[in-house]
């Protein structure tokens, strides 16, 4: 009999923090609760939405793991703190002295996951946009539902994707675009040094109130919209235009790993859950059981998942013109975007 | 020209050419530390990955860069400090 098993046969179900949860390999997953290699020791994995912690119950997780664990703690790759080595008895212990303090077990399985989040614009100085509060909404509002298969979110405060938008079933990386207000311009070309997309260049010939020395001319279909110029300019010449979020899905990694299809620019704030929750209807209704997303839409095409979302970004959708330009081409690794299929015009 | 810093003298000068990032920001930012309000300091840095960091940083410490001028391979920024 396997330890999950043996397990069963002792006790058939445990209460977790309110949540009765019986002993079923998939169902212990479900809590965030995985089964080690050794006889009847469990991994406990906690929700760290966005890689965020409170203190207090990164305090309590830490006396936990003296109490019940071997002394440490374990991050996963998706920012969550585990405690490995607890014996399957004490879970229901555990849990409950971390629900005391409010710490909660993420999930594992076929379900959505705790989205992850780099720091974002509230204190990361690349940041763009606010990936802390999209990853903490989510999470409030998503986590834990059943798909055919995980569903993975993720949140880039920039192009610099350090949340791997690209490599997630759903990721928003924030994006800005820039305008120059000549009035100010010096015509100095610092946010030609900083831009390195080749998106800008100085033309010597235009003239303004501050400059004899021309001012830069931005090449659109050049620009990842990731700010640099913005930060680099001391006259507040460089300003940005608007901000938002790219959005990318079916991406995955493991062993065959599927880079996503760019979906939208520039998705303000408030539209970002319509996303979510219109992708994941639409993966609900085409995925098969076992299917990553990124599969799904290889099977049943992009332009489907694309009109989809017409109703509820319409105007931010990225259409064939868009994914031909170098801006959108370059952001993946040489020759992937030679395989993204026709968009369709929706 | 008509830029704002013309014709001023700064209170010291760092030709920071050749110091890579971001120890280039650490004596610029050590530099201004000892300037009283008001003062200006002069900076040369290399074109480059510097132009994309050093102005920005200056920038977020709260003080203002008056002009910045390239000098063929390198800029020069001329900063106020602000207190």
């Amino acid at each position: 009999m396997s330890d999950i098993g043996a397990a069963k046969e002792r006790k058939r179900e445990l209460n977790l923090g309110g949540q009765t949860i019986r002993i079923l390999p998939e169902e212990l997953k479900a809590g965030g609760i995985i089964p080690q290699r050794q006889k009847g020791m469990v991994t406990v994995r906690f929700a760290a939405p966005g890689g965020r912690v409170e203190a207090k119950h990164m305090a309590k997780i830490a006396e936990l793991a003296d109490k019940y664990g071997r002394g440490y703690l374990h991050f996963t790759f998706r920012q969550s703190p585990e405690i490995p080595f607890v014996r399957l008895e004490d879970v229901e212990a555990l849990v409950a002295e971390a629900g005391e303090v409010g710490a909660s077990i993420a999930g594992c399985g076929k379900r959505v996951r705790v989205p992850t989040a780099c720091a974002g614009c509230e204190y990361n100085p690349n940041g763009l946009v606010n990936t802390q509060d999209m990853a903490r909404e989510s999470y409030e509002r998503y986590f834990g539902m059943d798909h055919s298969h995980k569903f993975k979110l993720s949140f880039s405060g920039c192009p610099v994707d350090c949340a791997r938008a690209r490599e997630n079933d759903l990721g928003f990386q924030g994006q800005v675009e820039p305008y120059l207000n000549p009035d100010n311009c010096t015509g100095c070309s610092l946010c030609v040094q900083a831009c390195q997309d080749d998106a800008l260049y100085m033309d010597p010939s235009i003239e303004g109130p501050r400059t004899k020395r021309g001012m830069p001319v931005r090449i659109e279909e050049q620009c990842i919209s990731c700010g640099d110029c913005i930060k680099a300019c001391a006259f507040d010449a460089m300003l940005p235009q608007r901000t938002g979020n790219a959005v990318y899905s079916g991406g995955k990694h493991g062993k065959h790993p599927h880079v996503a299809y760019p979906i939208a620019e520039f998705v303000p704030e408030e539209k970002v859950y319509d996303v979510i929750e219109a992708v994941m209807a639409w993966y609900r209704e085409n995925g098969k059981k076992g299917e990553r997303i990124g599969v799904t839409i290889d099977r049943i095409g992009i332009n489907s998942l694309r009109r989809a979302l017409k109703d509820v970004i319409g105007e931010y959708l990225l259409q064939q013109e868009d994914i031909e330009k170098p801006r959108w081409r370059k952001v993946f690794f040489h020759g992937v975007a030679d395989a993204l299929p026709e968009y369709e015009q929706v | 020209m008509s830029e704002a810093g013309e014709g001023l003298k700064p209170a010291k000068s760092l030709d920071l050419r050749g110091t890579p990032c971001p120890i280039n920001f650490v004596k610029t930012k050590l530099a201004l530390d000892g300037l009283a309000e008001g003062e200006l300091l002069e900076i040369i840095i290399d074109e480059g990955e510097p132009c994309k960091n050093v102005p920005r940083s200056v920038k977020d410490e709260g003080h203002k860069i008056l002009e910045a001028e390239d000098i063929g391979g390198a800029f020069r920024l001329l900063i106020v400090k602000v207190a």
